[in-house]
């Protein structure tokens, strides 16, 4: 190695002093948007719809007028406490790996007799037309808040959504040629400025999978893993992905075993 | 939960090659394909099949190996169409109206008089005066200023618009020529965003 | 008839501390809907909170209030055990009121 240390020369100190300054500005840009969300966060209008999710769940309704208290998602018939802390997972009566709105929509079938068609309608809410599946998610998963995600990866079925899971999302295609690795693939990236999770990075994972669902103040609404999928390939330049689609719960498979021990706070608010 | 078996640990420890990864594949292929079957048809099938650039970039996760790199990379630089007018540099204000317009390809946007735009800033820093840009990509500003403004510059950035894995094989970066995103004019628009003195990218 | 208000009311030293929810659409008149039209104008014009029979905060909202509005204020002369109602009343006519127990400090 060379042992002449040579000046750096002026560029090169002017860009060393211009780095700071530009790092600054970006955190002083995301501390506000914390401190907004702060603020925000007290009145969480996911409230509102936790409230009419209970109500839902316990209200007999469909052919078999019966209500969902019935429902296995995981932990025994009626038990909603922590349930969704342990999804996606396999389950016996369907023989499919079935995620938080796929299982609800299961049990709304069998046990309320609802047709599945009809059962998924209105999975994503549009003013003056609110979703039931909003609700009941919203409801389920706050039923969770403040526990580990704990999504089990053992049983055949959910190591095989796994792998595919794990192929979508390096799948690119498309006239953007985007896959999810185009924006999740790094660390501390942003599109506009909107912060990105390295989905493949627990520290980032644990954080950012668990708020799902949320209040969505761009959406005004609360907005689901299944609608942030299909949010995601709608910029992806993709059409409509299926509700509850294999592919869909492949992915949530997929993102949380990276997401394990991550702390459920959901319904989260976000813009 | 019961402990996992060894060869289950082994298929998870996510080769990036081999004969289980290929199987997977075959496998999400499949499932892919019928996880879209309710929405724009048009658009199933453009996504459905993946081109030969992106089964690769797939494949390989972006990282592909040197031999499959240079030969992406050439295809891409030999498939470049500059403009037959040999002029590179468009309209500077033209070029960030497409550089912030994110319209276009997506299922909602039904018209299809109305031109795509370059959506430009969800990725890049480009004018100062938008502190609302992405860090995907690195920043553009004062690309001019730094880089040189002289054809051959002119050349290269046309080229990395029209299809950027000329240039980095398997780059993030959309090729918006290529995939006829982005028209000839437009893609000298953004050029010209970039390269002309006059640009504010560049004062 | 609109879903209720969330409302969480708490001694804060000698002032009331009050959170509120509101379920609202809070259309502003200006939005079109996927058809083109306008979409017609419909917000909380009026809103009441009384606790012990007195007025302790009235106000009047406009279109720039955003969907399911959220409100958060302390006002003085309550105690544990008084009801906080709160009123609200739209352009439309449509009305919604609900009320909270104070929870002690």
């Amino acid at each position: 190695m060379n042992g002449i240390m040579k000046s750096p020369g002026l560029p090169a100190l002017l860009l060393a002093a211009a780095l700071p300054c530009i790092c600054l500005a970006q955190q002083e840009t995301q501390k506000e948007i914390e401190r907004y969300r702060q603020l925000l966060a007290e009145g969480n209008p996911a409230d509102l719809y936790e409230a009419r999710g209970e109500e839902l769940w316990k209200t007999k309704r469909g052919p078999k007028n019966a209500s969902l208290q019935q429902c296995d998602l995981g932990l025994g018939p009626g038990v909603v406490r922590g349930a969704f802390a342990r999804l996606p997972r396999w389950f016996p009566d369907t023989d499919r790996v079935e995620d938080l709105e796929s299982r609800i929509v299961t049990c709304m079938v069998s046990l309320q007799g609802f047709k599945r068609e009809e059962a998924i309608r209105n999975p994503f809410s549009a003013p003056g037309r609110p979703s039931d599946l909003e609700a009941l998610a919203s409801y389920v998963a706050g039923e969770s808040k403040g526990m580990k995600l704990a999504a089990p990866l053992s049983h055949p079925k959910e190591i095989d959504a796994f792998r595919i899971g794990e192929q979508l999302f390096y799948r690119r295609a498309g006239p953007y040629d985007f896959a999810c690795v185009s924006c999740h693939g790094d660390n501390g990236k942003r599109i506009r400025l909107q912060e990105l999770p390295k989905l493949t990075d627990p520290n980032d994972a644990r954080k950012i999978f668990t708020t799902w669902p949320a209040y969505r103040v761009s959406q005004g609404a609360v907005r689901t893993m299944q609608h942030r999928l299909y949010d995601c390939y709608w910029q992806m330049r993709h059409p409509q992905m299926d509700y509850a689609s294999e592919a869909s719960i492949a992915l949530e498979v997929f993102m949380a075993k990276y997401a394990s021990g991550g702390e459920i706070q959901a319904p989260g608010l976000k813009r | 939960m019961k402990r996992l078996p060894l060869v289950v640990l082994a298929a998870l420890a996510g080769c990036a090659s081999g004969p289980s990864d290929d199987e997977a594949r075959a496998r999400a292929e499949q499932v892919f394909r019928e996880s879209f079957t309710h929405g724009n048809r048009q658009m199933a099938a453009r996504v459905d099949q993946q081109d030969e650039v992106q089964a690769l970039c797939t494949r390989y996760r972006n990282e592909a190996p040197q031999d499959v790199a240079d030969r992406i990379g050439s295809a891409a630089a030999a498939g470049i169409r500059y403009p037959a007018s040999g002029k590179f540099l468009g309209d500077w204000r033209q070029g960030e109206r497409i550089a912030q317009d994110g319209y276009g390809l997506r299922f909602t946007d039904a018209d299809t008089k109305r031109p795509n735009g370059g959506g430009c800033y969800n990725c890049h820093r480009i004018a100062p005066a938008e502190i609302s840009y992405g860090t995907i990509g690195p920043s553009l500003y004062r690309f001019g200023a730094l880089r040189g403004t002289g054809e051959p510059v002119q050349r290269y950035v046309y080229g990395k618009i029209y299809d950027s894995q000329a240039f980095l094989a398997c780059s993030h970066m959309p090729r918006f020529g290529k995939n006829g995103v982005l028209t000839e004019e437009q893609i000298t628009h953004l050029v010209a965003l970039l390269l002309d003195p006059e640009s504010p990218v560049n004062k | 008839m609109a879903d209720p208000m969330r409302i969480r009311a708490n001694m804060a030293g000698d002032k009331v501390e009050v959170r509120v929810l509101m379920a609202h659409e809070m259309e502003t008149g200006q939005r079109k809907d996927a058809s083109g039209a306008l979409v017609p104008a419909h917000f909380i014009q009026n809103v009441t909170v009384s606790c012990a029979g007195r007025t302790v905060l009235s106000a009047q909202w406009g279109t720039s209030i955003s969907k399911n509005p959220f409100m958060h204020f302390r006002f003085k002369g309550g105690k544990p055990g008084d009801k906080v109602t709160i009123s609200w009343a739209d352009n439309k006519g449509e009305r919604r009121t609900d009320e909270a127990v104070i929870a002690g400090g």
